[in-house]
């Protein structure tokens, strides 16, 4: 910092240059050099290295916390049929209520909460897909104009996406199973879409129709839709590796993540496919059209010949 | 019979179901315009509308006009369509624009005669009149001398050919016709190939009997779609379920017509819920059992499994086949269980043993 062009022997900073020199001279200075630079590299360390003891500490402690979250979430909204430990509960004569929960995995709870067929309302047939509990609502609706209500609804969402983490985390914890599938795998724009439509056929279609619109089943089960938009591939992808319900399991070793993510590129895909000519009529096939070309068609046949030989005048006015 | 002027000035026209002629009776037989003429017909019938004055008949023109331009456009723009723009961007080739130009295509012709159909109706039923027409009808019967006549002919020609007095030339003449008689039996038999025996095995007996010929106890299972073969330990979820064919059964002649025969659902049925049939103890490995996919009654796919009952409807008719019990039916039309196909494991690979112990499928004539 010494300017050659200045006569002055003062640094910007205002220290005398004579004395930098002179400490420097001290016969412990060498040791003071040694000792800062010591110091400076394990600060250095200790701010860029993520495995630091207390980093980790602070780690153990965070999952303790969400672990903890997880229980209670559990104890509060699903323990009362599943039981307190996750058991599963019968009813007087032996029947289950609900199964157990040990070893389903984080994907199975991941896929019910956050379709919101669980916590379910009330034992039936069936678990609807319902829109979730505020608690463990990640669909909600964030574009609001005002800012303050804005950030409450993204604040609230990220709250639910925590809590569903929390909750999955704790089962999962309880007797290990499948995990949620990471968003690289369930991406559609990678798979491929031609062998997907062809295992969707042949495994999957015979339940939920070939372009996904669902079917019904025995005893008033039903096979869901799977077009509508709300149907997000990460719970395709956990309905194919958990089976919920009455859905078979198409586990990892038997339809492979590639597989399925090919049968996720499917479905995404067929659900842009157009109506040229108007309304799909529900895309159910020959049923629907039927109908239509029967009520429709032949209705409006019907009136065309009824109008041809409906009465007509009966002469020409003489003009 | 009547004549037009009669009916035409009759004070009853409706009674007789003058008003209204039925699609289909015959057109006018006689002569004379159907139009009444200056003069003709006494009286106007009563009841709205049954009189054209010039000014509607004036509008009625225009909107028919209207429509035979309307189609004479549609009928130009189909043309335009087909030359201009149907063939562009790879034509007809691809999906997406062959659903296009049909939907063009099909839309301009329709309108084109939709327009004209409803121009004519509306000129028939808005610029012509109704009159009670009268067409004459001969008798459906020959006159009696031409039958007569006919019945001398035929006689003579009899008698002259002598069919009576040489007996030989008759039974000849019937010999000779008989075999063109049975001809059209042998032509209808030859419409299409028989089944034979095709019907009777599938491509898993082929299969086996090739794995065994080269020392293998079995043929390996491959997913339906993929061809990965499976092993034990990859189909270890129960509840699991999955559609798998022989192996090499791509390869095969035919192979469209042989995969949809040896169609299989492979089913990871809970090993302390499955009852084996008596003689078929080994045909599964615990618990993970396969049955053929084709129902039993008439041949749909029947692979909608619910886990949790163990139970595989088939979609069309409703049959349910329990799957922990040989695919035996619980409910609907189908009469036999779904056949079973015996399973193994070699070198840790899932294998069939054995085709099907009995034709997959419907039943046929011949089956027994």
């Amino acid at each position: 910092m010494i300017r050659p062009t200045s006569n002055d022997d003062k640094t910007r900073t205002g220290i005398s240059v004579k004395r930098i020199t002179a400490w420097r001279r001290r016969p412990w200075a060498g040791y003071a050099v040694v000792l800062a630079a010591l110091a400076a590299i394990a600060g250095l360390y200790a701010g860029f290295s993520p495995k630091t003891d207390r980093a980790e500490a602070a780690g153990t402690a965070d999952a303790q916390a969400d672990l903890a979250n997880g229980r209670q979430l559990f104890n509060q909204n699903c323990a009362s049929c599943h039981g307190l430990n996750a058991e599963g509960t019968k009813d007087a004569k032996g029947k289950p209520i609900a199964p157990s929960l040990l070893g389903v995995g984080a994907a199975s709870v991941d896929f019910q909460v956050s379709t919101g067929r669980m916590p379910a309302m009330n034992p039936g047939a069936q678990m609807p897909r319902k829109k979730p509990i505020p608690l463990f609502d990640t669909e909600l609706k964030t574009d609001y104009k005002e800012p303050e209500k804005r950030e409450a609804a993204e604040k609230q969402k990220a709250a639910a996406e925590k809590n569903i983490r929390d909750l999955s985390g704790y089962i999962a914890q309880l007797g290990g199973g499948p995990s949620i599938p990471t968003s690289d795998q369930v991406d559609p724009t990678k798979g491929d879409v031609a062998l997907g439509g062809k295992l969707f056929r042949t495994n999957c279609a015979q339940c939920h129709n070939f372009t996904g619109q669902g079917g019904a089943l025995t005893g008033g089960k039903y096979a869901p839709p799977l077009a509508p938009k709300d149907v997000t591939p990460t719970q395709m992808y956990e309905a194919m590796l958990t089976g919920p319900q009455a859905m078979p399991v198409f586990n990892d070793t038997t339809l492979t993540p590639q597989d399925k993510q090919a049968i996720i590129a499917y479905l995404v895909q067929s659900r842009d496919e157009p109506n040229p000519g108007g309304n799909g009529l529900g895309r159910i096939g020959p049923v629907s059209e039927g109908l239509a070309g029967w009520l429709i068609g032949v209705g409006l046949m019907v009136l065309a010949a009824m109008w041809i030989t409906a009465k007509k005048p009966k002469k020409l006015k003489k003009s | 019979m009547s004549d037009n002027k009669h009916t035409a000035g009759s004070p009853e026209p409706r009674e007789d179901g003058g008003t209204g002629r039925v699609v289909g009776t015959p057109s006018p037989a006689k002569g004379e315009s159907l139009l009444a003429k200056d003069g003709e017909g006494a009286k106007p019938p009563a009841g709205p509308a049954t009189e054209l004055d010039e000014k509607s008949a004036k509008n009625a023109e225009r909107v028919v006009a209207a429509f035979f331009v309307l189609a004479f456009a549609a009928s130009v723009g189909f043309i335009a369509y087909y030359i201009g723009w149907s063939g562009r961007n790879g034509g007809m080739h691809g999906v997406v624009r062959a659903r296009e130009s049909n939907l063009w295509l099909g839309g301009t012709l329709a309108l084109a005669m939709l327009a004209m159909a409803f121009g004519v109706t509306i000129w028939v039923r808005r610029l012509m009149t109704s009159k009670p027409i009268i067409q004459e009808r001969h008798e459906m019967a020959s006159p009696a001398d031409t039958r007569a006549a006919f019945e001398a002919d035929f006689l003579e020609g009899a008698e002259d050919s002598g069919i009576t007095k040489r007996p030989l030339l008759r039974r000849t003449l019937l010999l000779a016709a008989a075999p063109l008689g049975l001809a059209p039996l042998v032509l209808l038999r030859d419409l299409g190939p028989l089944p034979e025996k095709r019907l009777r095995s599938t491509f898993w007996g082929e299969a086996v009997k090739k794995a065994k010929a080269e020392g293998k106890q079995g043929v390996r299972l491959v997913v339906d779609g993929t061809n990965a073969p499976l092993k034990v330990s990859d189909f270890n979820s129960p509840g699991g379920m999955i559609t798998v064919l022989p192996e090499g059964i791509e390869e095969a002649p035919e192979a469209a017509n042989e995969i949809a025969k040896a169609v299989t659902i492979l089913i990871n049925v809970p090993a302390e819920q499955f009852k084996p049939v008596k003689g078929r103890e080994n045909w599964h490995v615990n618990g993970v059992v396969a049955y053929s996919k084709i129902c039993t009654h008439v041949g749909c796919p029947a692979a909608l499994y619910e886990q949790t009952t163990h139970h595989i409807l088939c979609p069309c008719h409703q049959s349910t086949f329990d799957a922990t019990d040989g695919a035996k039916v619980v409910f609907g039309p189908a009469h036999r269980p779904l056949p079973q196909l015996p399973l193994g494991v070699e070198d840790g690979y899932l294998i069939a043993t054995d085709d099907f112990p009995e034709p997959i499928g419907p039943s046929f004539w011949e089956r027994g």
